[in-house]
């Protein structure tokens, strides 16, 4: 929970050094320009698509890999929320309608997989995989599988407008990041999730309800991933059930990974996993200005998440290539 | 007879700490041959020797004369070493046919020929006198069937050489008997049998010899019908009988009943037991390792369910129904088992310390930083927890250090019975004397205890009276001046 | 006995009810629907996700997942255009070069699971990623595969009467589910896989090559993931690197619905056989019918994979106690 601590310096030190390449590589990277009131430029551009998505879904992400879990159904719940938001405005509904409707629901999709996980005593990755194949098949059934155009203009500014000059997505993300760590610190929260990734049977016997801090994470991961959907459908004005939040599940594993949270569990670090977003935006970018097709981008990220993993691996820490007997303990 | 395994000058070094310190072991053909030990004595550290799952740092093993150097599961069972664990370490989702045979499989080209290993399944069966459907999933049929399938592997591989390691610890009476009458029939067609068990009584039942360990040491090997069960707990234990340590516990206080245990069980596992506990006296819990202590803590705080029985502090009746209903009670409690059920290993000292607090206060209600500071550093200073600071990952701590703080976690709280299950185990001795002083100090501030050891000294000096356990039985409830080593030592060795 | 027996297939006459009760329902619904020309069709436009459920329900009976599936499936698809088309390789050379690949891609992915012990979801996601990330190097877009093979194979099949043709791709389907069979009970590689799904620690105990086999499950699984994708390329002629997304949640509900648990040890080959048939069943009366929407393919297969779970989890529950 603390912002600075070690783990925060390897996701730092390869965003200074992917960024340093692209002020080589590509001139006019860092340039900013004003205009319209607002700001614009490439890195401005890395916060903005950082936020919407990865940024956001790494939040609740962050706190689901701290007690020890994994939500695979972001991007399925993604759709829903877009989906649900696009059709509500359609309706004639006002925008805080529509986004309420579509965060509620995604909220509650959330709270289905806490419960198979918390009290039926599903895995979460068994749990989080039913609600991945039946959010899209809800999404796309919602929409008669069809994309939702809208014209809808307060929709539309929560992703392109601006406040104070910057991309209303990053003020919102970020602010909620703020809020988030704050909340988490200035309740037992914070305390009770790390105690229940790391031990989970101590901290029962200690008289942490575990059950219920899985439950909340899982709504919390829920609500990030509807909110991310409803930017992703505000930014192009329309709801395409079958695309999007498609395979966001890794990006936002990806960002928590990288920002120093382990797989396993326990500690965690918000600021880690922030970082770890745009981390992978700018790496995303950076792609893409060396003309890799977008389509192949996922191959360099999976790379990298293979690498961190190894990193971790205390088989590869203890002393690579020695053989020991694998018997679970 | 004929000696068939020999154990010479056994050493096993964990780290820094010394599991086996030269440890000799002879077993005869034809003998059922007891080990025993108390905790941290060294019987299953010996065992996972002998069958090749640890290597010994020093020593050799010889099986019928030929030494070997058995550095895996697998070339100890040629060896002719066979083990069966207490949980069954069987696969209940194979049939029971499958389990004998399971690596060794009669093949007819890549196929395994499913005929044939049914029927040597059933061949290796019978000769243990049972009979049952060997093409049925394992996990179908109760943990003695299981039981018997595991030695009926080791008969289909030939094994010379037997280990039982608490076998019976999930047997009611009857089966337990059935697995004797087994042992009795394998030990005369010549097998030598290394049988591990708490249970004095099974031991005398079925036991040719006796072998005791102790701190990692060798104490003795006597023949069973020469030594009398009061001498092989002094053995275990390592005192004297004769030397009386009758100081007759702590002279209670006369404080007034804080709780009331009544007719309080677990069925098959541990009960009914009934005593009281007096506010600012120490209750001790005492009986030989699988007596039931640790399972009479656990249902006393809720962590497994009694299926009878009741708990009154005065008048009302106590809610056991979760850990978190037993301390809104006033229970707190202590576990053995550190490093699974109590410390937090990434988390702070601090951390660790303001935990239960926190939880019992809810997630809104937060602890102030300042007052969680102030605490870490007021328990620091008071129990002498040696750390770098209230900021250090309590993984890294020493083992006793990490008691400390398991204990200050409970004391933070002020309950009104304090449940401590071996506090003392695997610690330093200074450590050991800091925590007894400060069990003497809550005492003094009106707190109840009860005080779980295997040290029944600790327990003697401690506590102002005492339940004996026998055989997860209540065998007796000792008073003040009734409590000393001896009749301790003497309630559990009774038959 | 009778009990015990009952007991233990529960959840494969489960399956074998909901596939009768399906075929009986769409009878009654549709006209033309119990016809062998319609369970034709259902076998030949699911034969790829058979092929690849096979391989998924050893990797689940050994207590892992694969992810990557559906990925190892498209790059095949697209590597067989591309040296078929591009290269010139002679086709059967290509699509046994394809197999291979997709067996060292599942060996190596097997190897980081054990060898390292990092979560096998997390390895194989890994794995997804970057299989349809090769898949879009070697071809972005579709590509028609024009080959005498392909086109003399296509014509080939065994005859059922009545101009019915069981083709090469349902004909490959049918051997794999046999074989795969055979395998899982008939072999010491197919009980150990069942003994590692039990209870890893035990196997190890018991002395058996707990390594080897969780590599082997992997290969196993690649291979029918590569095969999957020689069959698509059969029926369609065509090598796509999008073909297959979401083809690992099929073939993981085809296993579930099939009665193979999620934790490992448990199930059977031919149940994952019958799990496929109800998948392509329920998307043959989706196409049937024409007024549903296609989206309930997915909501329905989610909605059976989390009965079935929720049947095993009761079943489970029932024995302990």
């Amino acid at each position: 929970m603390k912002v600075f601590r070690s783990t925060l310096v390897w996701p730092l030190v390869a965003l200074v050094v992917l960024l340093v390449f692209n002020a080589v590589a590509s001139p006019g990277f860092f340039h900013v320009e004003w205009k319209d009131g607002r700001l614009f430029g490439t890195v401005v551009d890395i916060f903005n698509q950082g936020a919407r998505v990865p940024m956001l879904l790494a939040l609740g992400m962050t706190l689901v890999i701290a007690t020890g879990g994994v939500d695979l159904s972001v991007g399925s719940i993604m759709a829903v929320s877009g989906a649900v938001a696009a059709m509500q405005v359609n309706a004639g509904a006002p925008m805080v309608q529509a986004v309420g409707a579509g965060l509620g629901l995604a909220t509650l999709l959330g709270l289905v997989n806490g419960v198979l996980i918390a009290r039926v005593g599903l895995q979460p990755i068994i749990a989080t995989l039913v609600m991945m194949v039946a959010g899209r098949g809800l999404a796309m059934l919602l929409t008669g599988s069809q994309m939702v155009p809208f014209a809808n203009r307060s929709l539309t500014w929560l992703a392109n407008g601006s406040v104070g000059g910057l991309p209303v997505p990053v003020v919102l993300v970020l602010g909620l990041a703020v809020v988030t760590g704050w909340v988490l610190r200035r309740t037992a929260a914070g305390l009770f999730i790390e105690a229940t990734g790391d031990n989970e049977k101590a901290s029962r016997l200690a008289g942490i309800q575990t059950g219920g801090v899985r439950l909340a994470v899982y709504g919390f991961s829920g609500f990030c991933a509807g909110l991310s959907g409803v930017l992703e459908a505000a930014n192009i004005s329309a709801a395409d059930p079958a695309r999007i939040g498609d395979t966001r599940e890794l990006d936002a594993i990806f960002a928590v990974v990288a920002g120093g949270t382990a797989l396993t569990g326990g500690r965690f670090s918000l600021a880690g996993s922030v970082v770890g977003a745009l981390l992978l935006q700018t790496l995303t970018l950076t792609l893409y200005n060396q003309n890799v097709a977008p389509a192949v981008a996922p191959v360099p990220k999976a790379v990298v998440i293979l690498a961190v993993c190894l990193l971790h691996s205390p088989r590869l820490r203890a002393r690579f290539g020695k053989r020991t007997q694998p018997v679970a303990a | 007879m004929s000696e068939l395994l020999h154990a010479e000058g056994i050493v096993k070094r964990f780290g820094s700490f010394t599991a086996l310190k030269g440890v000799t072991f002879r077993l005869r053909a034809g003998e059922i041959h007891a080990l025993m030990g108390e905790n941290g004595a060294g019987k299953s550290t010996l065992i996972k020797v002998l069958t090749g799952v640890h290597e010994a740092d020093g020593g050799t093993v010889t099986v019928a004369g030929r030494g070997i150097r058995a550095a895996s599961p697998r070339e100890a069972e040629a060896a002719g070493i066979s083990t069966v664990y207490q949980e069954v370490n069987l696969l209940p989702n194979l049939s029971v046919a499958e389990n004998i045979l399971m690596g060794r499989q009669p093949m007819r080209g890549p196929f395994i020929r499913h005929g044939e290993v049914k029927r040597r399944a059933r061949a290796a069966l019978a000769r243990l006198g049972l009979e049952v459907d060997v093409g049925a999933l394992l996990g179908t049929f109760p943990v003695a069937v299981q039981q018997m399938t595991a030695i009926a592997r080791a008969l289909d591989q030939e094994a010379r050489v037997l280990i039982l390691d608490e076998p019976t610890s999930s047997l009611d009476a009857r089966e337990s008997e059935e697995l004797f009458a087994v042992m009795r029939r394998l030990r005369d067609e010549g097998m030598g049998i290394v049988f591990v068990s708490h249970f004095l009584d099974q031991i005398y039942a079925v036991s040719d010899r006796i072998t005791v360990l102790r701190d990692g040491a060798l104490v003795g090997t006597w023949e069973a019908a020469g030594l009398p069960r009061l001498e092989l707990v002094s053995h275990m234990i390592g005192k004297e009988v004769t030397a009386g340590g009758g100081d007759g516990g702590v002279i209670s206080v006369g404080g007034a009943e804080a709780f009331r245990v009544e007719g309080l069980e677990r069925k098959g596992t541990v009960g009914p037991l009934t005593f009281s506990v007096m506010a600012g006296e120490a209750t001790g819990l005492a009986g030989l390792l699988g007596s039931g202590r640790t399972e009479t803590a656990r249902m006393l705080f809720g962590i497994d369910a009694a299926t009878g029985g009741r708990v009154t502090a005065g008048a009302e009746a106590v809610d056991l129904g979760s850990p978190r209903a037993a301390m809104a009670a006033g229970l707190a409690f202590c576990s053995e088992d550190r490093k699974v059920e109590g410390i937090i290993p990434s988390l702070s000292v601090r951390e660790n310390i303001v935990l239960a607090m926190q939880a019992s206060r809810g997630v809104l209600r937060r602890v102030p930083r300042a007052e969680q500071e102030a605490l870490a550093a007021r328990f620091i200073a008071a129990l002498n927890i040696r750390t770098r600071g209230p900021e250090t990952p309590i993984g890294t701590l020493s083992g006793g250090n990490q008691q400390k703080c398991l204990l200050a976690r409970w004391m933070a709280m002020q309950p009104r019975l304090l449940i401590l299950d071996e506090p003392t185990r695997g610690i330093d001795v200074g450590a050991k004397a800091e925590i007894e002083a400060l069990c003497g100090e809550l005492r003094r501030a009106g707190m109840s205890i009860l005080f779980i050891s295997a040290e029944l000294e600790e327990v003697v000096r401690n506590c102002s009276r005492v339940v004996v356990l026998r055989d997860r039985r209540q065998a007796a409830v000792l008073d003040g001046p009734a409590i000393s080593l001896r009749t301790i030592m003497e309630t559990v060795a009774a038959s | 006995m009778n009990r015990i027996f009952a007991s233990r297939l529960l959840p494969l006459m489960a399956t074998g009810l909901v596939l009768v009760a399906l075929f009986a329902a769409a009878g009654a619904g549709y006209e033309n629907f119990l016809s062998a020309r319609v369970v034709l069709n259902l076998f030949k436009d699911r034969a790829f996700l058979g092929v690849v459920a096979v391989g998924m329900t050893f990797v689940i009976l050994s207590g892992g997942i694969d992810l990557s599936v559906g990925a190892v499936m498209a790059f095949t698809t697209v590597f067989l255009a591309k040296v078929i088309g591009g290269l010139g390789w002679s086709a059967p050379v290509a699509m046994l070069a394809a197999v291979g690949i997709g067996v060292g891609f599942g060996m190596f992915q097997g190897w980081v699971i054990h060898f390292f012990r990092i979560p096998a979801f997390l390895v194989t996601l890994a794995g997804m990623f970057l299989a349809r990330g090769m898949a879009f190097v070697v071809s972005p877009r579709s590509v028609e595969i024009r080959s005498a093979f392909y086109d003399d194979l296509g014509e080939r099949g065994l005859p059922l009467g009545e101009g019915l043709l069981l083709t090469v791709g349902p004909l490959v389907y049918l051997v794999v589910v046999a074989a795969g069979m055979v395998v899982a009970h008939g072999t010491r590689f197919g009980r150990n896989v069942y003994a590692l799904g039990g209870n890893e620690a035990s196997a190890a105990l018991m002395g058996l090559p707990v390594g080897a086999t969780r590599v082997g499950v992997y290969a196993l699984c690649g291979g029918c993931a590569a095969l999957g994708g020689v069959i698509s390329t059969l029926a369609l002629s065509s090598g796509d690197p999008t073909r297959g997304t979401g083809l690992e949640l099929d073939a993981i509900a085809a296993a579930v619905i099939g009665g193979t648990v999620l934790t490992g040890g448990r199930g059977w080959v031919f149940g994952t056989f019958l799990g496929v048939l109800i998948l392509g069943t329920i998307k043959t009366i989706l196409d049937f019918d024409g007024s549903l929407d296609p989206a309930w393919l997915r909501i329905a297969s989610g909605g059976l994979l989390l009965g079935f779970i929720l049947l095993q989890k009761l079943i489970a529950r029932r024995s302990v106690s």
